[in-house]
């Protein structure tokens, strides 16, 4: 690693923790229902629950809390599929853009009601103003509010004590929407326009280029579809132009919500690579910093409502090193570049000590970010359930693409997605005392319950949920025709792309190696399964826990009590999420990127 | 569970107005009061017509112009509606036969240059649309420049130096050259 490389990561790290403790104190107080912003408000908050019928001060069992959650995930499906399905007729379209097509409708609702933002579709050609406003941004907000809504009431199962309930899920979503996830947007966008993000609803702008530039244009066909000569090769005429095509639309306000929410939906195709969407080094660094924001600051949440906050910072802790290795790998593997680039003559070593972009592995890299923040960007956004991105992760080196899928095959627990990330961890959590219990024949107990048969149930199944789905749909998909159609590249990283496309769906991730061609009905349809079941799949459980925690009585820590707080703990939090991410996925992975490496190498 | 088909519609409505209408329309507003050329697109205005943006990169092939990135964006390089780069796997032969291309390009347009070619030069970015080349791959290229243009490489150099970026605040991403401002620069010398 490079020493801005290193300078990098250290002030990351620094401004993330130095944010995450008055920020997960805050929330944890707009979850309690106190403090300023509450009062301020109030006025506004009372008139929404007024209108929608919402009694403040009901309680909720678990069943009814997922059913208020299920419920207003499934409207938030249909509000998406309806706005893409009648685009063309609605309002600000400015490029009349066409009606997207039921299945890539369909996978694009579900894709973004689960907060994983996979895209099969190419935003800057599909999406009108008001589809992405109003069906896309609305999701990155109710989503990233469900995630936390979801782990405020796994705490509170943990908090309260022969409760039957966990909480107003009409309250808590529409608190964390106000007080929470609106305003950091609000500030975060305008700062993101500061540095060149666009905001406007004006038509694409045509701009005279300096150069008149030559290229091969597809021929199309009396079909509309391209024209293939009897090789299958497509035909081509020659072609010139000297104008460009710039996209607008209000680009800034999305970007914002779309980090904080760990959402990840690009507004145009290549993401947050896109100059429009993320025009400055400094700009990525917000936007790096915008995703760990809340999966960081819940820790602090969590320690502040369960009244302990040394819990919080031992997992907080635990994520925080997990990170650091990964990232560590990230960009050590994309510096060391291409060796069979190299052979042919790009790059070169004698001039490494004066820029590092001369060597490192620059294909599906902006200048502007180089190595060192591609490659922390790209750990970043697996890590967390974002899948943003802002460089191409399919033409990563063999292992500097295996540490964005290896992140995601954790189960999205480091730092993870806001709420989700937390409680998976806490879910690992529970299975780490589990395990510790039976190494020393003692009941485990974590947090003052005891954890019996039926919490460890719906701990399996919130664990072992969405490693069925990658497997089980990766390999369906190399078997079928229509899934082999997809793969752009050859060899072991063809397989790489389908165990991607799988892992990245069921784990809410929504990050791709692109190259798979996707927007087809076998793979909208496949992995909008995987993503649907990967999401609900495991908020039910997690509920189901959050129900049963509430109710059991608190037990006094004794002498034979494990402590959750120190390094022990931390070590075995650890071991437990690598293990079970290895247990799971090591076959698969041998089959992919390691094969991958191992060949590239030898070809060297 | 019919209790709860009130408030989800009517809360789903209601908070849909607020993130997805008026969340917008203030962001727009304040953005376009407080950062009008940037809300727009940060457009380089030349003789009352819009040339570009200097965030968005262009396709040069002449060589009195640098060049920049390769972009993999079809069907034609640097389409602004079609963003995105490459994917190809770093095995694949097919991004090995595209460097080796934009390597031959490069010689043939410079034979003399023994310089090793930056590895970003021949490497296509990730959006297709990178306005810049490191301080690398524009040193490769002045030669080219000064010779097409009859032009000293010393007034060759002072323009790329000027149209040379730092880190950010010193600290952030990578020192980088605008390869359209730079180019319209040496063409607005020339006139």
């Amino acid at each position: 690693m490079t020493h801005h490389a290193w300078l990098l990561l250290g002030l990351y790290l620094l401004v993330l923790l130095l944010a995450a403790k008055p920020l997960g104190n805050y929330i944890a107080n707009v979850m309690e229902g106190r403090g300023l912003v509450l009062r301020l408000g109030g006025p506004i908050e009372s008139l929404l629950y007024r209108l929608s019928g919402v009694r403040r001060d009901e309680e909720m069992g678990w069943l009814k809390y997922a059913f208020a959650i299920l419920l207003f995930n499934l409207l938030g499906a249909l509000a998406v599929y309806a706005l893409q399905r009648l685009q063309l007729w609605l309002p600000l379209n400015p490029q009349t853009m066409a009606n997207v097509s039921p299945d890539s409708s369909f996978n694009t609702a579900i894709s973004f009601a689960t907060n994983t933002n996979w895209q099969g579709y190419s935003g800057e050609s599909t999406m009108s103003y008001l589809t992405q406003m109003l069906g896309l941004a609305v999701q990155n907000f109710f989503s990233a509010a469900t995630g936390i809504v979801v782990v405020i009431a796994l705490i509170r199962g943990f908090a309260r004590h022969t409760a039957k309930t966990i909480g107003n899920a009409w309250v808590d979503l529409t608190r964390i929407t106000l007080y929470v996830l609106l305003p950091i947007s609000l500030v975060a966008a305008v700062f993101m326009v500061s540095q060149g993000t666009i905001q406007n609803f004006d038509a694409y702008k045509d701009v005279t280029t300096l150069e008149v530039t030559k290229y091969d244009n597809p021929k199309a066909g009396p079909d509309g579809q391209p024209l293939k000569d009897e090789k299958g090769a497509v035909v081509t005429e020659p072609a010139e132009t000297q104008t460009q095509t710039l996209p607008m639309g209000p680009v800034a306000s999305q970007e914002a919500i779309k980090m904080l929410g760990t959402n990840g939906g690009g507004i145009f195709n290549a993401n947050s690579a896109h100059p429009y969407e993320n025009p400055t080094p400094l700009s990525n660094f917000v936007e790096m910093l915008l995703i760990f924001l809340i999966p960081a600051a819940l820790c602090v949440t969590f320690g502040r409502m369960v009244g302990d906050p040394r819990q919080g910072w031992a997992v907080l802790i635990a994520m925080t090193l997990m990170f650091v290795v990964m990232a560590i790998a990230a960009m050590t593997f994309e510096q060391q570049g291409n060796p069979l680039l190299a052979k042919v003559g790009a790059g070169d070593t004698a001039t490494q000590a004066t820029t590092v972009m001369s060597v490192g592995n620059m294909e599906g890299k902006e200048t502007r970010f180089g190595i060192a923040e591609s490659g922390l960007f790209a750990t970043i956004t697996t890590l967390a359930s974002c899948g943003a991105v802002n460089a191409m992760h399919d033409s990563f080196t063999p292992m500097g693409g295996f540490v964005p899928l290896w992140n995601m095959m954790l189960g999205e627990v480091v730092f993870g997605g806001v709420g989700t990330g937390l409680y998976g961890m806490l879910v690992f959590a529970v299975m780490a005392v589990f395990i510790a219990g039976l190494m020393i024949g003692r009941t485990p107990e974590y947090l003052g319950k005891k954890i019996e048969a039926y919490e460890m149930k719906m701990v399996s199944i919130a664990i072992l949920v969405t490693p069925l789905l990658v497997l089980a749909g990766t390999a369906i998909a190399v078997m079928a025709a229509d899934g082999i159609a997809g793969i752009a590249n050859p060899g072991a990283h063809g397989f790489s792309e389908i165990l991607y496309a799988f892992t990245s769906a069921a784990n809410n991730n929504g990050s791709a190696f692109a190259g798979l061609s996707a927007n087809t009905p076998f793979y909208n349809g496949m992995l909008a399964i995987a993503m649907w079941f990967g999401r609900f799949g495991v908020i039910v459980p997690v509920l189901a826990l959050a129900g049963g925690l509430s109710a059991k009585k608190r037990i006094a820590a004794s002498a034979g009590t494990m402590p959750t707080h120190g390094p022990l703990f931390v070590v075995l939090l650890i071991g437990t999420v690598v293990l079970v991410g290895a247990l799971n996925y090591v076959p698969a992975l041998a089959l992919g990127p390691v094969v991958e490496h191992l060949m590239l190498y030898a070809a060297h | 569970m019919k209790t709860l088909i009130r408030p989800a519609v009517s809360l789903f409505v209601l908070l849909s107005a607020v993130t997805g209408v008026v969340y917008p329309l203030a962001v727009t507003g304040v953005a376009q009061a407080v950062f009008p050329d940037a809300a727009a697109g940060s457009l380089i205005i030349k003789d009352g017509k819009p040339v570009g943006s200097e965030l968005i990169g262009q396709n040069f092939t002449d060589p009195k112009h640098f060049w920049g990135r390769p972009s993999a964006t079809s069907p034609q390089p640097n389409n602004g509606t079609a963003s995105g780069g490459s994917n190809q796997g770093p095995l694949n032969p097919a991004l090995v036969d595209a460097v080796k291309g934009r390597i031959e390009a490069l010689k043939a347009a410079d034979p003399d240059n023994k310089v090793p070619i930056p590895a970003d030069l021949v490497t296509a970015s990730g959006s297709g649309l990178d306005p810049h080349i490191s301080p690398a791959a524009a040193a490769y290229q002045i030669e080219r420049v000064a010779r097409a243009r009859g032009l000293k490489a010393e007034a060759v150099v002072a323009m790329v130096a000027l149209n040379t970026e730092g880190r950010q605040l010193g600290i952030f991403g990578e020192p980088r050259v605008n390869v359209l401002k730079l180019n319209l620069a040496l063409d607005a010398l020339g006139a």
